[in-house]
């Protein structure tokens, strides 16, 4: 009898804990709710009517609303297309490479030497970066360019008498200004990481007798791959699809897929195809990102 | 010992040669804006006003700068409301599969800029919304809320969950309590929400570009002067004073939110 009433009673106590808890997540998504009902409609909606109009097709100024694959013929038929994407991906690549090569330093510095005053340096390393896009690219124009800064920096000194070309209009003055637009996101997120490293680790290494070289390579650096992998994916998958910093100094050379997505938009107005070409970027980016992953995977397990 | 203090000295002067890396493009902008020329290149003229007063008669330039600050306050707002429900919901309550939603929530932050962009525009154009301030402000709402988010969630996670509890036992409602309690506490973050949703907004250039239909906004202003030669001069004097504010906002932000830090402490003591 007594036994009975006690395990009707937690059974009964499970059971309000139940509906609390249930509550408790029906209450949390409701607040959850208008953040997601705007993301969904202004985000995912938009990118399934982006992927049904890529099966659509464009006749003159008319889109014609019956399913066709042409638009992605088109893409395996013209190898511009196929060619520009490529270069994209590639541009991409050494951007990522080059940003986060050259702010890994930064943030170990920051992380590792700086006593006093972190903050002061992370604000320092954002503040160009919240200063006007365009205008920052605009000034690399000015500094790469023909008439640019170097050049009549160094013809007033003596030093050259023509003009450099090779600095503007090109995939290398593309992947500078990148570098230099998308530094803080790279710095970020590899700052915090180092940042959280147990310092005991590597004075452990240290004390084992490795040298400073060998504890930064099989303790530091793999420590450090979580700031490093995300780093290397927020600078890749924006960048694919830039076009701003390619229509101002990229040159016909340095020209990118966002570029021929936009006028497809514009002058080419032709929005299928330009909506196919996007999902075969998206496409093609994730595959990348997959195999960049698959590479961190594979050097993880051979340092290990 | 030496060893190490050589290593801090290649590594600083590296520091250091990367912050000038940084700073050289946003140098350029106010540097050339006093330049006493046409032309931007070395050597330099003399020293001028012209440009900020050629700056000063420009229309185009003062509705699209009006353009774009409704727009950035709008989204500011908004997305920093959004932010606090969505941070409070993934703070204080437990929900199935959180993480999934909250990545949803954050997808923004991974698409490319241009194909959010042409997306809403069809988006857009099947629905027979015409083009606008509101349309472009939509778009920045996307890219805005997850930031604000980001930003609240680990303010709301500083924060002892306990004095929020103590206020409903203490017989107010959720309201008050929110009003009373939660608020002042995550005021810092709520601020620097605002503030980094504004800036971002303010500087958006690729989804307004295509969003935004007749009416422009600072960012597409500038980049229709950058096509004039003679305009030049003062697009970069536009540049300086767009560096000078920014720079003035982020180191405000900042003591703001430091102030916001120190006050937490001395309650918890």
């Amino acid at each position: 009898m007594d036994s009975l009433s006690t395990t009707n009673k937690t059974s009964f106590f499970d059971k309000t804990r139940i509906r609390y808890r249930k509550s408790e997540s029906a209450r949390g998504l409701s607040l959850l709710s208008p953040t997601l009902v705007i993301i969904l409609l202004g985000l995912l909606f938009p990118l399934l009517i982006l992927f049904t109009l890529s099966f659509w097709k464009q006749d003159y100024v008319n889109v014609i609303q019956t399913f066709t694959l042409t638009n992605y013929a088109a893409f395996f038929e013209k190898k511009i297309y196929y060619l520009i994407l490529y270069r994209s991906i590639k541009i991409s690549a050494f951007v990522m490479l080059a940003t986060v090569v050259l702010a890994y330093p930064l943030a170990y510095f920051i992380a590792f030497h700086v006593k006093k005053n972190k903050i002061m340096w992370i604000i320092l390393v954002t503040v160009p970066f919240w200063t006007s896009y365009l205008l920052r690219v605009f000034s690399w124009k000015v500094i790469l360019g023909y008439n640019g800064l170097i050049n009549s920096g160094l013809e007033a000194v003596g030093l050259i008498s023509a003009p450099l070309e090779f600095l503007l209009y090109n995939p290398f003055a593309v992947v500078i200004t990148l570098a230099h637009a998308w530094a803080a996101v790279a710095i970020l997120p590899i700052y915090v990481s180092l940042e959280k490293i147990d310092r005991s680790l590597i004075e452990a290494s240290r004390d084992l007798g490795e040298t400073a070289i060998m504890t930064f390579i099989r303790v530091t650096l793999p420590l450090s791959l979580p700031g490093v992998i995300a780093a290397c994916l927020l600078v890749f998958i924006p960048t694919v699809g830039d076009y701003v910093t390619p229509a101002l100094v990229g040159g016909p050379r340095g020209l990118m897929i966002g570029n021929i997505i936009q006028s497809m938009f514009g002058k080419a107005l032709n929005w299928p195809l330009g909506a196919a070409l996007s999902i075969i970027s998206m496409v093609t980016v994730t595959l990348a990102v997959c195999i960049l992953l698959g590479g961190f995977k594979f050097f993880r397990k051979k340092v290990s | 010992m030496t060893a190490g203090t050589k290593k801090f000295n290649s590594l600083g002067v590296y520091a250091v040669l990367y912050l000038i890396f940084l700073y050289l493009p946003v140098a350029v902008l106010p540097l050339f804006s006093f330049n006493d020329s046409q032309y931007i290149k070395f050597p330099l003229e003399g020293f001028t006003f012209r440009w900020y007063e050629q700056l000063a008669g420009s229309h185009g330039l003062q509705n699209a700068l009006w353009n774009s600050v409704k727009v950035g306050l709008s989204v500011a707002v908004i997305s920093t409301i959004l932010g606090i429900f969505a941070a409070k919901a993934v703070t204080r309550y437990r929900i199935k599969r959180s993480g999934f939603i909250v990545g949803v929530i954050m997808v923004p932050l991974v698409i490319p800029e241009i194909i959010l962009g042409i997306s809403l525009l069809m988006t857009f154009s099947l629905s027979e919304i015409k083009l606008s301030l509101v349309t472009v402000g939509i778009g920045h709402l996307m890219l805005c809320t997850p930031f604000s988010m980001l930003v609240l969630i680990s303010r709301m996670e500083g924060f002892d969950k306990s004095l929020e509890e103590a206020a409903q036992d203490l017989g107010e409602n959720a309201w008050f309590t929110f009003w009373r309690v939660t608020f002042p506490i995550i005021k810092p973050g709520v601020i620097a929400s605002v503030l980094l949703t504004f800036t971002i907004s303010f500087d958006e250039f690729v989804l307004a570009f295509f969003l935004a239909g007749t009416d422009a906004t600072l960012p597409i202003h500038i980049w229709s002067q950058l096509r004039f030669p003679d305009k030049l001069p003062s697009v970069l004097a536009l540049g300086a004073i767009i560096v000078v504010v920014s720079t003035i906002v982020i180191f405000s932000a900042e003591f703001v939110r430091r102030g916001g830090v120190q006050l937490t402490k001395r309650s918890n003591v």
